[in-house]
């Protein structure tokens, strides 16, 4: 008995996981299936995008602006060992639009918007306020999370596409400032090594991360147990699960777009 | 008329309710006291479809509430929240005009306004109010805007959850008078859950106890003095000794 309880709980363990993937499986379909119908709610929408997009922005471009230097940095101080030092506008701006742009502005919107939208639809779920939805004839998963998905899934491209291009001068700052890199000669370099595919595969990311912080967010709001320690749990989960998702759906796009 | 038959409704091995059964008659108010996880709130949950019974059978004027549009069912219906459960991302005004701003009965935003500001009038709000936001109002304000959201689309059939809670004596007594009035001017059926017995006693028709998942004793209020069902008793005088037990 007790040399098997070990498998039970392990298996307890993946059943769970499983029916926490379906449940959110579910959710997204519900979420995706409500875009398409009426009606809408356009000032949830334009609020959403505002909160996600607009004031995600420093943070997203800060990150960038660090991850660029010091990944110019990296790629100069590697690069030395085969005396390649040249690599690095061209590494940069593919590191850049391809990988570290999408993921590290995923993640920066996940801390920041999946657990706020966790925090206050959790919240709204405990004061009952979303029984008030309910009561008040609007479909809190239409009124709530439909509006923030597709605000997320549209404004984190636009942040990443940003954040592209901070990182970029970033690494321009440090190549030409600590590096004595040529200005022009590091811009045409840049230039020259980018292929559109890299920006756009990335762009393509941050619509998928966009997509799936926001339904964390929504996915553990909504499902908030009760009191302070409810949202509180709800929020931890809504970031975790969005940062390890960003990962996977990484690998998977990257799989995808390039091998 | 609101009928429940037979209703149950067990979360886990927790049987809130075993077999409510329950008559409202149209344009009555029907108060359900009981003590604290006697399935009062579950009851009400029950009927506006938040909470989806194991078994038994709800209708609202002979139709089961659980078949049919679901939109024109919720458009018949007011609710008072306990917490008063107010938008707080929202002003006072959008707060009480939500329903006049989404839906079949959108409205011009000027004249929701208007309507919201007329409905907060006759809750006991000045104008004044109508931009604040909820965080900006004490917590009997609340409940009073709460009340004007609740009565905004004039519902009816509103339902009242434990509307004296957390409130001053006073405060308690304007609030049970404003359901009363507005119940009576409104023509509307009311269902009001509470342990407040000056609320029991303002605002009731009829008054049922819940015990044990089970109506335990049911009729006009002017009976509820007179009966000699120790349940009632017990409840209505707040003894710690008798049938139910202090310690639950």
């Amino acid at each position: 008995m007790s040399l098997l309880s070990p498998l039970a709980a392990l298996g307890r363990m993946a059943l769970g996981l499983l029916a926490s993937l379906g449940r959110i499986a579910i959710f997204a379909g519900q979420v995706v299936s409500h875009l398409f119908r009426p009606p809408w709610y356009p000032r949830e929408f334009l609020h959403a995008l505002i909160q996600i997009g607009w004031f995600s922005l420093p943070v997203v471009g800060l990150t960038a602006l660090f991850t660029g230097g010091a990944l110019a940095l990296q790629i100069y101080a590697g690069g030395a060992r085969f005396s390649a030092e040249a690599v690095v506008p061209a590494i940069v701006a593919i590191g850049m639009t391809r990988e570290l742009g999408p993921v590290l502005g995923g993640l920066m919107v996940a801390a920041r918007v999946a657990s706020s939208i966790a925090a206050e639809i959790g919240t709204m779920k405990v004061t009952e306020q979303i029984d008030a939805l309910v009561t008040l004839s609007t479909n809190p998963l239409k009124y709530l999370a439909v509006p923030r998905v597709l605000a997320a899934t549209l404004a984190v491209p636009v942040l990443v596409a940003v954040g592209d291009s901070i990182g970029i001068m970033g690494g321009w700052a440090v190549g030409v400032h600590r590096l004595d890199f040529n200005s022009a000669a590091y811009l045409k370099n840049t230039i020259n090594f980018l292929e559109s595919w890299d920006v756009v595969s990335g762009l393509i990311k941050g619509a998928a991360f966009g997509f799936l912080v926001a339904l964390m967010g929504c996915y553990h709001g909504m499902n908030s147990g009760r009191g302070a320690q409810g949202v509180g749990a709800a929020t931890k989960a809504a970031v975790v699960s969005a940062s390890v998702l960003i990962f996977a759906a990484n690998y998977l796009l990257t799989e995808l777009f390039f091998s | 008329m609101i009928e429940l038959r037979g209703v149950t409704k067990s979360f886990g091995t927790n049987h809130v309710l075993r077999g409510v059964d329950l008559v409202i008659p149209r344009g009555s108010s029907m108060v359900i006291i009981g003590g604290s996880g006697t399935g009062k709130s579950v009851t009400l949950k029950c009927v506006l479809g938040l909470v989806r019974p194991d078994s038994g059978t709800i209708t609202l004027n002979g139709q089961d509430v659980t078949k049919g549009d679901r939109d024109a069912f919720l458009a018949q219906f007011g609710m008072l929240f306990q917490g008063g459960a107010l938008f707080d991302s929202m002003r006072v005004w959008e707060n009480v005009a939500f329903r006049l701003q989404r839906g079949a009965l959108k409205k011009p935003k000027a004249e929701a306004r208007e309507i919201a500001i007329e409905k907060l009038r006759r809750v006991g709000l000045g104008p004044q109010v109508a931009d604040l936001f909820p965080a900006e109002l004490s917590g009997g304000m609340q409940k009073r805007v709460s009340l004007a959201r609740a009565i905004a689309a004039d519902p009816q059939i509103i339902f009242f959850d434990e509307p004296t809670t957390g409130l001053d004596p006073i405060m308690s007594g304007v609030i049970n008078d404003l359901i009363r009035e507005i119940v009576t001017e409104m023509g509307a059926t009311a269902m009001t859950i509470t342990h407040d017995m000056s609320s029991v006693r303002a605002i009731a028709d009829n008054v049922a106890m819940l015990h044990g998942g089970k109506v335990r004793w049911t009729g006009p209020v002017g009976d509820m003095d007179a009966t000699t069902d120790p349940y009632v008793q017990q409840f209505i005088h707040g003894r710690a000794e008798g049938p139910i037990e202090s310690l639950r």
